[in-house]
């Protein structure tokens, strides 16, 4: 067991992983490197659950990195959609030419 | 309490004329449309009046059985749901109200009244609004009507009596507003049903104050426990009644009295009630809703009797209200007008006889009343029948020769309103005022001045004789002559003619049954008779002179007037007494402006400052306020996500933040 990984070694490299998905989310303007960044953020979380339930023995961070993995695969779907229909009708996928959520 | 054989039956005595009520307000329409115009009205006015006289006979059997128990065993508890024991309608506490009846000589005799001359007016109403477009609705707020009436008098407690109470408010303001086409009989409907409301005020008031006091509502109950039962023994739910709390509950229900009995100054709504047709008059606003003030003062006695202060007041308004009314009733010109007046004053002397404490002869008054106005209204209701709709007695005279059935019954509801010897209006009147001249200050001022309200009735009685009856015609020529009334119409007129004869003689001062009868539910009468009064055989002599010498004189002095007007139209301008009374001595006037108008403005005021200006203000000032505050934080929401993203970054960040160092601190 000498050569394991620590855990905290997984955690520490979730939250590294976590903060590159938010700072790509902040800063960039294109919608579907935004995605990936959220991505890069859902598999931080993923990654964390992981690590924590070998950490424990327990089986539960495993079926909600299971879980994750279905909601992440059906939000891609959706978001997807979104820029395509946005791309349709404003000619520009620009987020910082896209305010429509302002009422 | 005892037991009475007809007790589980008594419920039919309301119940009746409510089925009426039901039936002919659900499925009148139908039968007419069903059966034919002629016969559909005939069964729907059938079925009213059959109602009514089945609940006079339910009565007479009441009647009959009480008579055969001992007096002081004349008092009995029924229910009023058919075939079931005594139900509690609402239970608080201690408090219990139930839906049922108390049988006593007061209620009984009430319920005579209320079905006997109802159902002739009932009978009289089929002649009389036979054309009637709404033929079946009348029939059933009339029915609704009697069954209002008779749960007031039945009802074993005060709240039951009130149910009744409001009952006959609501018919009286759906019958006043019954040809509902015209607006000034939507007014009048109005103006009965708000100047009613004042008194029930009052009438509340004293009710809750009777609760508070007694711990009761209900008047008699078995185990002697009832407000009466209580107060004749001078005590309340704890402790000794005081004059002090006596005299406020009769104040408060006088205030009630007098806004359902037209007293001075509520009396306002009766002479305008005569908007409605003429059976809702002789029915309603002469013969029994209007009594139901005296018949509370009479029902709730025992407490009255231990109010000296309120009976003096009692007194003093049916005087005033008696005389007033009086004086208005010589000058006015309509023919309802000259009865509703007519009927005010005679509600005044009830009102002495109960001040005087004399509610035995007060009650008397009602049931002789009965009899005799009702026969006068139905009268002029023939009368104004005959000559299709004219009221104005300008325009009448001459009758006489054609409608000679109503003319000789109204001439015997004449001499009975006036005191004629020995008709039934000169036993009642004569024992309120003999009664009255006992009273302990000033019994000589009431009796006098009574006697010359007694006057002024015989004087304004003859009047309306002469001008409607036995003058020169003055009616318009170019219609065909008056026209004597259906039979369904004369004979109510030729039954009450009979009543108002031999009605009095009941009473008379040497065989006084009817007072006896009353006794069980009335107070020991505690003014000693003739102690400081007139003698009863002065008294009598006094009434009849009075009676015959106004009569007398009204006659003699419209013989010879010209066009039957004792003054001239300059005359009239300049007499003061004449301008007042008919101004209606400003009451009118003064209740419109200070009431109506004066209300209006502070209506107005209060719409104005508090509801727009305050109120309005106060809320559109939030609306302000929210909009402006809204108006600054709306530039938080650029629209943009990344700017979204960055704020929940912040956010989170700064939570995280304050975690850790409030975990660093501990």
């Amino acid at each position: 067991m000498s050569f394991a990984v620590p855990t905290e070694h997984y955690l520490l490299l979730s939250g590294l992983l976590f903060c590159v998905g938010v700072a790509g989310v902040a800063t960039k303007r294109n919608p579907i490197v935004v995605f990936m960044c959220i991505e890069i953020m859902l598999n931080a979380a993923n990654l964390g659950f992981v690590a924590l339930g070998r950490h424990y023995g327990e089986a539960g961070g495993q079926i909600i990195t299971m879980l994750i993995i279905a909601v992440a695969a059906g939000e891609v779907a959706i978001g997807l959609a979104i820029i395509v229909s946005l791309f349709r009708t404003r000619e520009t996928i620009n987020l910082d030419e896209v305010n429509l959520l302002k009422l | 309490m005892s037991e009475i054989p007809i007790a589980p039956l008594v419920w039919a005595i309301p119940g009746l004329p409510l089925i009426g009520f039901v039936l002919n307000m659900l499925w009148g329409g139908r039968i007419v449309r069903l059966f034919g115009d002629a016969r559909g009205r005939g069964i729907v006015g059938g079925l009213a009046t059959l109602t009514v006289f089945g609940a006079f006979a339910v009565s007479v059997v009441a009647l009959s059985q009480l008579l055969g128990l001992d007096p002081e065993h004349r008092r009995a508890l029924a229910s009023l749901i058919p075939f079931a024991e005594r139900v509690p309608w609402i239970v608080i506490g201690s408090v219990s109200v139930h839906f049922s009846a108390l049988i006593d000589p007061l209620s009984v005799l009430m319920c005579l009244i209320v079905t006997g001359v109802g159902g002739l007016i009932h009978l009289y109403a089929t002649g009389y609004m036979a054309d009637d477009r709404d033929y079946p609705r009348f029939f059933a707020y009339f029915n609704l009507f009697i069954f209002a009436m008779l749960v007031l008098c039945l009802g074993e407690s005060l709240l039951l009596m009130f149910v009744g109470w409001e009952g006959v408010g609501l018919c009286s303001y759906l019958l006043i507003s019954f040809w509902y086409d015209d607006e000034g009989n939507a007014r009048a409907g109005n103006k009965a049903f708000i100047v009613n409301r004042i008194g029930d005020v009052g009438f509340m008031l004293g009710m809750l104050t009777v609760l508070a006091a007694f711990g009761t509502l209900s008047f008699r109950t078995e185990a002697g426990t009832g407000v009466l039962d209580l107060a004749a023994q001078g005590r309340t739910a704890a402790g000794p009644l005081t004059v002090g709390l006596a005299s406020l509950i009769c104040g408060l229900l006088f205030v009630g009295a007098c806004g359902k009995s037209a007293q001075f100054p509520l009396h306002v709504w009766l002479p305008d009630a005569m908007a409605g047709p003429t059976p809702v008059s002789a029915l309603i606003h002469a013969a029994t809703m209007v009594t139901a003030g005296v018949v509370m003062v009479s029902r709730m006695s025992v407490l009255f009797v231990q109010a000296p202060t309120v009976l003096l007041v009692v007194a003093a308004i049916g005087l005033f209200t008696a005389l007033f009314a009086a004086t208005i009733a010589l000058t006015q010109t309509d023919i309802k007008k000259v009865l509703a007046y007519s009927t005010v004053s005679q509600l005044g002397f009830m009102f002495l006889g109960c001040g005087a404490a004399a509610f035995g002869a007060a009650m008397f008054h009602v049931t002789t009343h009965a009899f005799f106005k009702a026969l006068l209204f139905l009268g002029a209701g023939s009368v104004i029948h005959g000559l299709s709709g004219e009221q104005d007695m300008r325009r009448m005279g001459g009758l006489r020769r054609h409608m000679k059935v109503t003319y000789w019954t109204m001439l015997i509801g004449w001499a009975a309103i006036s005191g004629f010897p020995g008709l039934a209006g000169y036993w009642s009147k004569d024992a309120i005022l003999g009664l009255s001249s006992g009273m302990v200050p000033a019994g000589m001022v009431f009796y006098l001045v009574g006697t010359f309200t007694a006057f002024l009735t015989g004087f304004y009685m003859t009047r309306l004789m002469a001008k409607t009856f036995w003058s020169e015609s003055r009616t318009d020529r170019h219609g065909h002559d008056p026209h004597e009334s259906p039979p369904s119409m004369l004979i109510p007129l030729i039954v009450l003619a009979i009543l108002s004869v031999v009605g009095g003689w009941l009473g008379t001062p040497w065989a006084n049954a009817f007072e006896r009868f009353l006794e069980p539910s009335l107070p020991e009468v505690v003014v000693a008779e003739g102690h400081g009064g007139i003698p009863h055989g002065l008294g009598l002599v006094i009434g009849a002179l009075v009676a015959i010498a106004a009569m007398a004189t009204g006659v003699l002095a419209y013989r010879r007037a010209p066009g039957c007007e004792l003054l001239s139209d300059a005359a009239k301008r300049s007499n003061p007494l004449y301008r007042g009374a008919n101004a209606l001595w400003g009451v009118d006037g003064a209740a419109t402006a200070v009431f109506v108008r004066g209300g209006g403005r502070v209506a107005e005021l209060i719409s104005t400052w508090i509801d727009r200006r305050l109120i309005d203000g106060l809320v559109n000032a939030v609306a302000v306020v929210t909009g402006f505050a809204s108006e600054i934080a709306r530039g938080v929401q650029t629209g943009y996500v990344r700017f979204y993203v960055k704020t929940m970054l912040a956010g989170v960040l700064a939570i995280l933040a304050y975690a850790l160092l409030s975990a660093g601190a501990r």
